[in-house]
């Protein structure tokens, strides 16, 4: 059962639908119980990072995700700002990340150098690490993106994938089964089904 | 590389898909919900939906059928009309739309922008301005509420002061082009794409690939927005989606990726 934290942002439905054409079993959950089946969760998100993380905070599920995450081993795929939440701290907001995962949100405008029109806005290529089982698959590797900042991962190893404009970042991020893409595999057509149904196929194998 | 987006521009009015000739007369084109799903089958970049009553009229976002939109919708999406205020934009981003879109709202309180931009994050906050060709002299007006208002500031200063405030993109609506299907204003595109940097998207003129080809050999990475080139066909404008093929839209993108 893939289960879609609905915390009031991001496209749960579009999760719910897209897995549920697919034939794959998916539920929606708003409390803490409603967690409490998952086998796979996807932690959506829009907009900015304080804003979700206070969503997330007042939904009373981050105790539940947490455990159901970093003690259970549950795999989770965040994205957008939902991946974003997995950081310590971001350049956009002055709370607390989730910290699942060592690293910082940074602005690309921070970057040195850095001259290219923001938001980063439409279709990019994205460049998968090896072995990232999410990326097995793909017939392209094109995805939707809508974003100003991006996840700067403390070591390369939790680098999933990069993508280039006018700097290479990272636009997937992994940590053992937690998983993280900063495009929206939701809004990405075929690629973005091909990774939906990848983590779905994932091996529950905690590492 | 980012490629430029080609992006379909769907109107609503009642409920219903329309579409309009110089922001006039509109024509009954189908159900909204139904051109979604042609849509994603066509794997468009983004799609765009305006409701033309909601501003003109007072009227509330249409709730329902914006959130009915962005459930079915596998690629981007961007509604417009009727918002008003950072409650209305917070609730149509929850409901899983990733941008909204302003245009008189934030010509008359530009500090709507910034306001909006602050909780929902810039990427998500599209201003839509309505440009036509001044009448004595001023090369470019900005109009509201459907073409019918006239608005003060010089659209380019405007745009600026958008892109200041928070706003993620500017759509230019050329309205002199509306359903002509004579190709972009591509003097006015060029002049929009350097006056700001945010991404900008055209509205307004294409008739052809040949035109949003045109557009993307003109401003390199930029939004190609088109209303009657995606609903009609032929002389008789017969309502038939339609959109071009992933080889099509290589052929049009490759000037872009090759700067």
């Amino acid at each position: 059962m893939i289960t879609i934290v609905d915390y009031g942002l991001g496209n749960v439905l579009a999760f719910a639908n897209l897995y549920q054409r697919l034939n794959i079993d998916v539920s929606v959950a708003r409390e803490p119980n409603e967690l409490e089946g998952a086998s796979k969760i996807i932690l959506p998100g829009v907009g900015a990072f304080d804003h979700a993380i206070k969503r997330l905070n007042e939904s009373n599920m981050r105790p539940t995700l947490e455990r159901l995450v970093l003690e259970v081993g549950v795999p989770v795929l965040g994205v957008c700002v939902g991946m974003q939440m997995f950081a310590r701290s971001s350049d956009e907001g002055a709370l607390q990340g989730l910290g699942w995962i060592p690293g910082r949100v940074r602005a690309l405008r921070s970057l040195s150098h850095f001259d290219r029109p923001l938001p980063h806005m439409g279709w990019n290529d994205v460049t998968p690490a090896l072995r990232q089982p999410l990326f097995g698959e793909l017939t392209n590797n094109r995805f939707y993106f809508l974003h100003s900042y991006f996840f700067e991962c403390d070591q390369a190893e939790d680098i999933a994938a990069t993508c280039s404009y006018g700097v290479d970042f990272a636009c997937a991020v992994r940590r053992a089964s937690i998983f993280g893409v900063q495009f929206h595999p939701e809004k990405s057509h075929r690629s973005g089904i091909e990774l939906l149904r990848a983590f779905a196929d994932l091996q529950h194998a905690p590492a | 590389m980012l490629r430029p987006r080609i992006i379909p521009c769907l109107l609503v009015r009642n409920g219903g898909l329309v579409k309009t000739v110089r922001f006039g007369e509109s024509k009954y084109v189908g159900d909204p919900i139904n051109a979604v799903k042609i849509f994603n089958e066509k794997e468009t970049d983004e799609l765009i939906v305006v409701d033309i009553d909601a501003t003109a009229k007072g009227l509330e976002p249409n709730i329902k059928l914006i959130g009915h939109l962005a459930i079915e919708c596998r690629m981007p999406l961007c509604y417009g009309g009727g918002i008003r205020t950072l409650e209305q934009a917070k609730r149509i981003v929850g409901l899983g739309v990733e941008k909204v879109a302003i245009s008189s709202a934030a010509i008359e309180d530009p500090d709507l922008i910034g306001r909006i931009a602050t909780e929902v994050g810039s990427q998500s906050v599209v201003v839509v301005l309505d440009v036509k060709r001044g009448r004595k002299g001023t090369a470019y007006e900005l109009w509201t509420h459907n073409a019918r208002r006239k608005a003060r500031p010089d659209p380019f200063e405007f745009a600026r002061e958008a892109e200041r405030r928070g706003a993620g993109e500017i759509v230019v609506n050329a309205i002199d082009d509306d359903g002509a299907m004579n190709g972009y204003n591509l003097a006015l595109a060029k002049q929009m794409h350097e006056t700001i940097r945010i991404p900008m998207t055209m509205l307004g003129g294409a008739g052809s690939l040949t035109d949003i080809g045109a557009l993307i050999d003109a401003c390199g990475v930029v939004g190609a927005a088109a209303g009657s080139l995606f609903v009609f066909k032929g002389a008789y404008r017969a309502v038939l989606i339609n959109y071009p093929t992933s080889n099509q839209k290589d052929e049009l993108v490759e000037p872009a990726l090759r700067r």
